[in-house]
Formats: structure tokens, sequence, C-alpha cells
């Protein structure tokens, strides 16, 4: 069975299910556009470095039942970020979200399901901001996540409020009995003056493949301040593609930091879209790779309206055969004046067979504005080397410590002392270059 | 404590160094001065172990051991420190990290136990205070920023800090004003000892006024071609480096 078959399959299965949802529009859309073109192949301009079309030609499982997954809550253990015990925790299995599993402690967070959200007092927020992505996405993996959407959160932080524990969301792929594909997907709400940290992370337990495409809409009101980590240290037999549109519809800041330690193929598409004046958005990303694996930061900052603030920092450390990809857009639209918009990606290549492709994209229509972008691509400074090693400190070390001290500033941009050591240890271990 | 016979030195098929020949014996200071292009840097980096030179003659014998065997880290452990001419700005390493890495990395290449927290920052602030840095530059990214003289002292401070049995100063002089090289000397003084050796690698005479060198050698063209005591470095001062030219001609 092709893949738009088999996916039209499950699509029809569902519908049978759920036939009155305000969603369904949505959702009917999403899957004629994900017919019309498919899982994107290297041809897609967007998707030319990034080959994810592999997966769907092997058997694999995509499962709408919440019932059918076999994973406990225990297995989730030696899973757990450090500071666990006092987060609260969002738990997804194989794209659904899992109640039972999760933790809530504080009260100003409150999670449901897209679907109860979509038709309590809720409905403007879902109706405003759920699929917004899509108009950067013009592609098939996207609409795919949004064509099913069911088992999907509301994730609303209540205004004028802080969120007294960080919110940590699992995202679990359970490939112990077969090729999995898995959706999860959630919409964020930040209200008004309302302040939230984040952390995000993907786990694959079982030996067979996992494919995770991922889509997280998060809207930042007025005065509202958003703290995102990403960690990506998954197994080498997963997949990920990650969506994280940031819509910044108020005066608000935004600070989201990517790191990509391990895991097989992972594509992380960021954006931020500033649709009210004097928002500020800070982009860091941190990527380390070796083996076959392969990284892509496709970001976006679109500047809609004036007097925004974007920085963006990205490093990457690439070893063995492991291939990058940095793809920095950033539009600043006519009425967009005073923009400042930064955006700088440096790459340290440890082996001959690594590869990095960097490509800065600016898009600039309004005449009053300050951008700038550069990237480099280089190897670890010989002279610094040399002057480690003059001090006594061997080979292996003086290189951990150069690259160490490389990625430093990314990691320094991790909000959360707990979660910054935490990378901080995982790091310095990846960076034992043997 | 070092012997250098006959070195040949040079990069990519050029020979720099034609036949060095110096001999330091512990508690001595030698300088070594000279024109530019004369070969000083090449000859610290080569003995500092910096692969970019290529040896292709004579023999270096540090305490006995065959130094040009060594890596530049076991070179650094066996006892020899170089004060870099240009340090190196490396972004995100701090002094303080980069120093506690350096003790205890030569301190495992001697068999001794790893500095404990409280021991290793006694030992900062002693050497601290005696080349005046403060510890806000300490916790900076090394050399990063630093002007010409905060870095020199900070290379007299990683010296004091790893207490080396040898000390080269590859033009510690260069870009600093009379007060920073006064600093800086006294640095360089307190840690000479009987036990000690110091070569000053210098394009002028000044530095030679505070570090008081027990000899003085101008390298010309690749060799030692004149010795003497701190007096020929005032002759130098004071003729120029043409005398030496005429002189050989």
């Amino acid at each position: 069975m092709d893949t738009i078959t088999y996916f039209k399959d499950r699509f029809e299965q569902l519908q049978g299910q759920q036939l009155d949802s305000r969603l369904k529009s949505l959702r009917d859309d999403a899957f004629s556009a994900f017919e019309q073109t498919g899982i994107p192949t290297v041809k897609h301009e967007e998707w030319k470095y990034t080959r994810i079309n592999d997966f769907f030609n092997k058997d694999y499982h995509f499962t709408t039942d919440l019932k059918e997954q076999q994973f406990r809550a225990p297995e989730l253990q030696p899973f757990l970020l450090p500071g666990h015990e006092a987060a609260n925790s969002i738990v997804f299995i194989n794209g659904h979200y899992h109640a039972e599993h999760s933790v809530l402690r504080s009260e100003e967070l409150e999670v449901i399901s897209l679907e109860a959200a979509a038709h309590n007092q809720y409905a403007p927020v879902v109706e405003k901001h759920l699929g917004h992505s899509a108009d950067y996405h013009k592609d098939g993996i996207n609409a795919l996540n949004t064509a099913f959407i069911q088992e999907g959160v509301f994730i609303h932080i209540q205004k004028g409020k802080t969120v007294n524990h960080p919110v940590y969301i699992y995202n679990v792929t359970d490939a112990r009995s077969g090729n999995i594909f898995a959706q999860p997907r959630a919409l964020v709400h930040v209200a008004e003056n309302a302040q939230v940290e984040i952390l995000e992370t993907f786990v694959t337990v079982g030996a067979d493949e996992s494919f995770t495409n991922q889509v997280f809409e998060i809207a930042v009101e007025e005065n509202a301040v958003l703290n995102l980590c990403k960690i990506q240290n998954d197994a080498p037999n997963s997949t990920i593609v990650s969506t994280t549109h940031v819509h910044q519809v108020g005066k608000s800041v935004a600070n989201v930091v990517t790191i990509s330690l391990s895991g097989g193929l992972v594509r992380n598409n960021l954006n931020m879209v500033m649709s009210a004046p004097y928002c500020e958005a800070n982009l860091s990303g941190l990527y380390l790779q070796n083996g076959h694996t392969h990284v892509d930061n496709h970001t976006v900052v679109d500047n809609r309206q004036p007097n925004c603030l974007s920085n963006e920092l990205y490093k990457g450390i690439m070893n063995g055969q492991a291939t990058g990809v940095f793809n920095g857009k950033i539009f600043v639209r006519q009425i967009a004046q005073k923009t400042n918009a930064y955006q700088t990606n440096k790459n340290i290549l440890l082996s001959g067979n690594a590869t990095v492709n960097t490509k800065p994209q600016l898009e600039i229509f309004a005449d009053d504005v300050k951008c700038s972008h550069g990237c480099t691509v280089g190897r670890l400074d010989e002279e610094a080397l040399f002057y480690l090693k003059a001090r006594g400190i061997t080979d292996a070390t003086a290189r951990a410590l150069l690259l160490h001290g490389f990625a430093l500033d990314v990691l320094e941009k991790i909000g959360s002392e707990d979660v910054r050591a935490y990378v901080n240890a995982l790091v310095t271990s990846n960076l034992q270059l043997d | 404590m070092l012997e250098i016979k006959d070195l040949r030195a040079g990069i990519e098929d050029r020979e720099i160094l034609k036949g060095i020949n110096l001999d330091i014996k512990p508690g001595e200071v030698h300088a070594i001065m000279g024109p530019n292009g004369s070969g000083k840097s090449t000859l610290a980096s080569v003995l500092a172990g910096k692969q970019d030179y290529e040896v292709t003659g004579g023999s270096v014998t540090f305490e006995g051991k065959d130094l040009l065997e060594l890596a530049p880290e076991e070179r650094a452990g066996e006892g020899i420190f170089l004060s870099f001419q240009y340090p190196v700005e490396i972004p995100g390493l701090s002094t303080t990290n980069f120093m506690k890495t350096a003790v205890n990395e030569i301190r495992k290449y001697r068999g001794q136990e790893e500095l404990d927290a409280v021991s290793f920052l006694k030992k900062m602030k002693e050497k601290m205070a005696l080349v005046e840095i403060d510890q806000s530059m300490l916790s900076r990214s090394l050399n990063e920023g630093f002007s010409g003289g905060e870095k020199k002292r900070n290379e007299i401070f990683q010296m004091a800090m790893l207490e080396p049995k040898l000390a080269i100063l590859d033009e510690t002089d260069s870009g600093l004003d009379i007060d920073a090289i006064r600093i800086v000397a006294n640095g360089v003084n307190k840690l000479r000892t009987p036990e000690n050796g110091i070569l000053v690698i210098t394009h002028y005479q000044r530095l030679l006024d505070y570090i008081i060198p027990d000899f003085v050698h101008v390298l010309y063209n690749g060799r030692i071609v004149k010795s003497g005591t701190k007096e020929l470095a005032y002759e130098l001062e004071e003729r120029g480096y043409d005398f030496i030219k005429s002189e050989l001609a």
C-alpha cells in the first residue's frame, strides 16, 4: 500500500468516529493538502538536504487509538529529566497525550484536549492559532499532522500568572514491536502577562524505528514570556521532525533553545512570527553530532510589525560522517520599520567526512532596519590547541575544552539552572572525543 | 638543565635555525636578542614543541631527556613553560578553569595527586597578588578582549601557577608600557630560584633592566653569533644590530 492510501484509510476510519467536530474542516483541508503533495522529498526546496521519505517505504504502524499502546508509566523513569520531582509533566506516547502518565502541579496551568478547547471558552484561541504553522510550511508532513489532530492537547497559561513549576514535555515513541509513526500535537496559549518555562525531550524505546512528526503551535500574548528548551538526545533508530511555531501576537518575549545531541535524523522547524510591535525573540541552538546522524535546523523569523528585535545564534560541532543543515530565514515586511534582526551560525568540523550546509536567507522589504547575518564553517583552531597543550593539557582534553568553550554561549542561554547543568553534563560527556 | 646542540629547524624547506648551540644551567638567566627575522620566536616555538616547525638536525636535551621526542604537553609536564608572544584568545574558557585543568594534568603527568579545590584557590590567590591581577579577569574568557598588558600579565600568572623549571619568555615586553613591564618583570623575578632557568627572548634591552640576565646572546640569521654578559645588551642598545652585521662581514 502506498503512503497516501495508507493514511487515507486511517483518516477515513477516524472521520467515521468524529463527525460534528469544529476541527473537522481543518482536518479535511489538511488531508487534501497531504493528498496533493505527499511526504516531501529532496526535490522540495525546503527539504533539499533532508531525506525523510525512506521511512515510509518500510512497514510501519500509525495508531489513532489511544488504548493500543503498551507503554507503562514506570517505564518512563530512566528518561525523566532532572528537576522532574518539582515539574509539571506532560507525556505523549506514540503521539497521544496520556493524562494518567502526566503530572500537573501548577494551578496556573491547564491542559485539556484540543477537541474540548475547540468547543469551550478557548474556541476563539483555537480558531485563531490552530493550524497557523501551515502558512509557513506548505508541505505534506505538516499537513499530515493537522489531518490527524485528535489526541492533541491545548495548554493554557493563565493570564497574569507565572507558572511556578517548569513544564516538562516528554515525546515518547514505543518502537518495541514494529516501526512506529507518531504525531504529537499541541497548542500552547501563553495569556497576557503570563510566564512559563517549557522543556521538551524526545524518547524512543525499543529497537525498531521511530518517526515522530511533532507540531507545537504557541501563541504568546501581550507582555507574556515564553522560555522553551528542546532537548534532542534520542536513539539512533529515531527520526524527528519537530515543528515549533511561535506566534507573538502581543508585545512579548520568546526565548527558544534547541539542543540536538543525538538521534538518527532530526529536522527542526522553528518559526518566530512577530505580529505585534516591540516583540523580542531569542533563538539559540547547539548541535553536536557524530557517526551517521543528520540534523537540520530551519528557522524563520517573520517581522510583521515595526520595532521588533531578534537574536539568533546557532552553533554546530560535527564529527564522523554526520551531516548538518542550517537554514535561517528572516523576513522584514514593508511595514516593519526599525526591525533589529541578527543571525549567526558557526560550525566546527572535526572530521573530513562531516558536512554542514548553511544558508542565511534574508528578505527585507522595509528600508529602516538593522539586520546582520554571518556563518562560518571551520576546523578547530590549531593555535589555540597548541596554546593549551603547551600548558600541559593533553590533546583530548584540550580539544574538549575548546569545543566546550565554543558551545558555552549557547548553553548559557538555557534559563533553568537544573537543565543547564544537565545539558552541560551531556555535552561534556559527548565531547570526550576519542 | 637545557642543552641545545647544533639545532637546525625550519618551515616548509626554509631553514630558519641554522645550528644553535646553547647551554642553560639551573639558576641562570639567559637573554637572546636579535633583529627581526633572526629566528628568536622560531627557537621558542621549537623548544615548546610547535608542530609547524620541522627539526632537521641537532639535539635538545632537558634534564637528560631528549626534548624533541616529547609532545608539547609532555614538555610542560617536564617543567618547560613558554610565555607566548601572542597569547591566544579562547572564548568560553576562563583562566581559572584553564589553570585548574593545566595544574592537575601536569600533576597527573608527574604522578601526583590532584590539587583539591581549597589548595587550588589558595594558590591562585597567592599568584594573583604576585602579578597584580584580580579575580574578575580570571573568570572571563581567556585573553578575550584583554589588553596587551593584561595578556602578558596573564601569561606570567600562568607561569607562576605552573612553577616551571625552565621558563621561556618570548617577547614578553612587546607592546607593554613601562608600568606593565615592571609588573611582569617583578613577577618573573620572584620566580627566580637557584633551581630554575629562564630564557628571555627580546628585541630590546629595556626588559633586561628589570630582569637582569647572566648571559646575553645575539641571534642573527639563525645562529648565535655573539655571547657575553649584560653589558652586551647595552652595547646593542647603543650601537644597534648593525655593528654585529658589520663585525660579521
